[in-house]
């Protein structure tokens, strides 16, 4: 795929990329699917409940049935809100959370763009879901809504700062802001990966991350209990679901950047565990921070905005921007490329 | 410059965190809410007037709804106002019965809200918890009277229906199980660093502020106020067994929270020794006559639910029916400090603030 994207644009390597791009999509929409269906059964154990277990055996077909049954709701758009605007937001908030999909190499040989500007492609195109939830929480002509999109606004705003810096000291140890390189450069004992040279800054990715991803407990332009739904209070049918589903893909996104920047991408946790090829490694990997995901928002409950604000900006900035400090001293003093 | 204005917002009557059908229109500058306004009045369904054209074995079922999350307290209200007026003598057995349902009532009454709470706060699994536990107290009144919510259990004069056979250990086998759970709680969220900074120091007010606003229950309790009716001006048996009566010191939503925790303990304390002292056997219902006719008069008693000093006052003509029945509903009256509270919060905290205050819409409204 690399060798391919140099080479000439012609009518037939366009077609590799689209059905590339097919089976992206497919792959994504599987795992969201069954991330929501693993969701709804981790939560609904932890809560002493069964989970989903009636359509299809285990009801492994639930989400399917949801998602059809959001497809034949009617699809409204509230009178007074600004038509274009709502129709736009959703699909703005889908797009680059499948976009920033592009640069994700799971394996040494699988990954469908190798840029090597990779990481700052990633944070650069995930910023605009941002736009796309203040949008729709201004366009759907609803308090409720508004107040959601400006929390949310906020909220992003203030965690992609520390999130961002907190990535630097990776960049740094690995010279590169290129994903596979990033990968390539940890080592293969898993006390070599990212992870522990790099502990503040990947508590505070982790932080920051699931703030990112609008997840308890800094579920807060969403909070049920407050804002009723947030951001997307007026959204039905399948404007409603892409909403949904970009949530869930940038899930996939977080958790599989988690893995290739700190937990060693493909690698295995000790050389002679080799034989297990690097795909399932990764597979393994991201589901664990899958489930740590979904495990908070059993555990948890909700931070307050402002708290949320004076945690970002008080806490985790200067812990990110101490991390860059002491990585960089580390390298001075001891690596000297 | 930028034009700003207010943003006026109806939070309710359908809104998940009001606690049923409860309206308030808050005026907001950014997220800080510069206006309260409750409105209430959507559950709203006569109990009292009804209840003039009720006799008064007639009117139990009415007051089960009043607090449906806490109907025996309202049932002995009423009975225990009734009682008092004739000067009925209600058997020991009874009164043990009476006792026992209002205590577990009192337990399963603050899972409900501790649950919801946190629920309101964000966080989702203790609310299964809590009703995991709540449902054997309601299987345990389920077996006693048939029903699960509305149990219109007790009587002028006693209760309806004996404990039936076993009951008894079911009930002192809870309780151990129902401490071991209480420290899981503890465990659980009461040391949770988000959880303290939502609720430390929000919606503080001094005893003072309490005591004119007419507060009660751990409401008032949180000031620092040692006033609980049951030790106050026993009723029923409470002057019998042993227990304490916690206070807060701050007056925050936090110490409100610790107090409902402490409460269940309290409450399983009178239980263990309620259950050791139930007479083995003996009357269920005193001596009534057919038809009940309080002489005329007037008669004001009040007991603690667990939300606070529930009220009845009755004014009698010498009929079967009530001339005139007012309840005083601790919802309602805790409710009153609500706008006061809100101004100057943001409208986070008014979740936690409404929530902390533990209303039933169903009894605000009447």
């Amino acid at each position: 795929m690399g060798d391919l994207l140099l080479e000439q644009l012609t009518w037939g390597n366009a077609l590799i990329f689209f059905l590339s791009a097919v089976v992206l999509l497919m792959i994504v929409l599987g795992f969201v699917t069954y991330a929501i269906y693993f969701e709804r059964k981790v939560i609904g154990w932890m809560q002493l409940r069964i989970g989903p277990n009636r359509v299809g055996p285990f009801g492994l077909l639930q989400t399917v049935a949801d998602i059809l049954k959001l497809l034949l709701k009617e699809d409204t758009i509230p009178r007074k809100a600004d038509r274009a605007l709502f129709i736009l937001a959703p699909v703005l908030a889908y797009v680059p959370a499948f976009a920033v999909l592009a640069v994700i190499p799971y394996t040494d040989s699988l990954y469908f763009a190798d840029l090597n500007v990779g990481l700052l492609y990633y944070v650069a195109l995930s910023g605009i879901t941002t736009l796309a939830i203040v949008l729709g929480g201004w366009a759907s002509n609803n308090k409720y809504a508004l107040l959601g999109g400006m929390r949310s606004a906020a909220q992003m705003i203030s965690y992609e700062v520390p999130l961002v810096i907190s990535i630097v000291g990776v960049v740094m140890l690995s010279g590169s802001l290129n994903l596979r390189t990033i990968v390539a450069e940890q080592g293969n004992w898993f006390w070599e990966w990212n992870f522990l040279p790099q502990i503040i800054g990947f508590v505070v990715f982790v932080i920051a991350a699931v703030s990112e991803l609008n997840r308890t407990p800094f579920d807060l332009p969403e909070a049920e209990s407050e804002l009723v739904a947030g951001y997307h209070v007026e959204y039905s049918g399948f404007r409603f679901a892409f909403f949904m589903l970009t949530e869930y893909v940038y899930v996939y996104a977080i958790a599989a950047l988690t893995t290739i920047l700190f937990l060693g991408g493909w690698h295995a946790p000790a050389p002679f565990l080799d034989f297990v090829p690097g795909l399932l490694w990764f597979m393994l990997k991201f589901a664990c921070i899958v489930f740590f995901l979904f495990w908070l928002r059993a555990t948890f409950p909700r931070v307050r905005v402002d708290q949320l604000m004076g945690f970002g900006w008080k806490v985790l900035l200067p812990l990110a921007i101490l991390n860059v400090f002491v990585t960089a001293a580390y390298i001075e003093f001891f690596i000297k490329r | 410059m930028i034009r700003t204005e207010e943003l006026l917002l109806n939070v309710g009557p359908q809104h998940p965190s009001t606690h049923g059908v409860f309206r308030i229109i808050i005026k907001l500058d950014g997220e800080v809410i510069t206006e309260a306004i409750p409105v209430m009045g959507y559950l709203h369904r006569g109990t009292e007037k009804l209840a003039e054209n009720l006799n008064y074995t007639q009117i139990i079922p009415y007051t089960d709804r009043m607090d449906y999350v806490s109907a025996m307290t309202n049932n002995y209200v009423l009975c225990h106002a009734v009682e008092t007026m004739m000067g009925l003598e209600v058997p020991e057995r009874a009164e043990f019965l009476r006792l026992i349902v209002m205590e577990l009532q009192r337990v399963a009454s603050h899972l409900v809200w501790w649950g919801t709470y946190l629920l309101d706060i964000g966080a989702m699994s203790p609310f299964l918890y809590a009703f995991r536990d709540r449902e054997i107290i309601i299987d345990l009144f389920n077996e006693l009277c048939g029903a699960r919510l509305t149990y219109n259990y007790m009587r002028v004069g006693g209760v309806k229906w004996d404990a039936p056979e076993g009951w008894m250990n079911k009930v002192r086998d809870f309780i151990p199980y129902m401490e071991k759970k209480l420290d899981e709680y503890n465990n659980l969220v009461s040391g949770n660093e988000i959880f303290l900074a939502r609720i430390k120091g929000v919606g503080t007010y001094d005893a003072q502020t309490a005591i004119d606003y007419g507060l009660s229950g751990a409401n008032l309790r949180c000031t620092g106020v040692n006033w609980d009716i049951r030790k106050a001006e026993p009723y029923s048996l409470y002057n019998r067994f042993e227990f304490d009566v916690p206070v807060g010191k701050i007056g925050d939503c936090h110490d409100r929270y610790l107090l409902r925790l402490e409460e269940i303990r309290q409450s399983l304390r009178i239980l263990k020794q309620a259950v050791e002292q139930f007479p083995s056997d003996g009357e269920t219902m005193g001596k009534v006559p057919r038809v009940i006719r309080p002489p005329a008069g007037e008669a004001y008693v009040r007991i603690e639910s667990p939300r606070g000093e529930i009220g009845c006052h009755i004014v009698s003509k010498g009929k079967s029916e009530p001339y005139r029945l007012k309840f005083r509903r601790p919802s309602f009256v805790n409710l009153q400090i609500l706008p006061k509270l809100l101004v100057g919060e943001t409208m986070t905290n008014l979740i936690t603030i409404l929530g902390g205050i533990d209303i039933v819409v169903g009894e605000v409204d009447c």
